[in-house]
């Protein structure tokens, strides 16, 4: 970030603090548990696909393992439907949602 | 059994001509499943494309019409793949994978263990030796040892080479 001291303005008004509208809650990626796929080949797909650690990519498929299923990533729905087809791609279980 | 070892930047197995068999059959299988025998009812299928809005038909209608010609094309490709590095003829023999095959090996493993997965309706918790046991009492000469066997054999040969990449 920049060291320059920021300007003084007026605090804006931001939407955190209000309900944020349905439509423009972020989507996301859910990967389900299914009895086939490997754990080690679903980690490995994690890594692949989105670049997470091995600590990161092991944490999901654990709680895809054990919770069911895990929500891998989040954002626009057109990018989930994307993570999606990847998911599909590599035989995981890949469904899209709103958060 | 054979397994993956890493040799240089290739990824190498020797198969024996039963195994080589058992591979082609699998792959000609998916092939057959993506092109001829395709049908959304088939679970198989439900299971390799799944419905990516479960509670909305037609979003997932639309999804399908933009990824599903592309998904299949991979999945055939990936199948093919096995077969175009398998021994020719009816033969055992070695198979050398660059890193590129390798992964097309690793999905289409994965593909035809799901594939069987559906079939045998292996379940979370299924223990595939018990089945084994129960299904070789019950007729040892029966489709359902050998499928089981294959099944149990393709998951082996799917860790090794993920294991060899890994390393």
């Amino acid at each position: 970030m920049g060291g320059m001291a920021a300007p003084q303005v007026a605090p804006v008004e931001t939407p955190d603090t209000e309900e944020v509208p349905v439509s423009d809650r972020p989507w996301v990626t859910i990967v389900w548990d299914d009895p086939v796929n490997l754990m080690t080949y679903v980690t490995w797909v994690f890594q692949k696909l989105f670049g997470y650690s091995r600590e990161k990519a092991e944490r999901l498929m654990l709680d895809v393992h054990h919770k069911g299923k895990a929500v891998v990533s989040s954002g626009a729905r057109e990018r989930m439907e994307h993570d999606a087809a990847q998911l599909h791609a590599y035989g995981l279980w890949a469904t899209v949602d709103r958060s | 059994m054979s397994m993956f070892r890493r040799r240089g930047d290739h990824y190498v197995a020797t198969f024996a001509v039963d195994e080589v068999r058992v591979l082609r059959k699998v792959a000609n299988e998916v092939v057959g499943l993506l092109t001829d025998g395709f049908d959304h009812g088939d679970p198989v299928v439900g299971r390799l494309f799944p419905d990516v809005y479960p509670d909305d038909d037609a979003g997932t209608a639309e999804f399908r019409r933009y990824t599903e010609g592309d998904l299949k094309t991979g999945k055939i490709d990936q199948a093919g793949a096995v077969l175009a590095a398998l021994p020719d003829g009816d033969a055992g023999g070695e198979v050398r994978l660059d890193a590129e095959a390798a992964e097309a090996w690793l999905r289409a493993l994965n593909d035809a263990r799901l594939a069987m997965g559906v079939r045998l309706e292996i379940k979370d918790g299924t223990d595939l030796g018990e089945e084994l046991d129960d299904a070789v009492a019950a007729d040892p000469g029966s489709s359902r040892v050998f499928q089981l066997s294959v099944y149990a054999y393709l998951g082996y040969l799917q860790e090794s080479l993920l294991n060899a990449l890994i390393d």
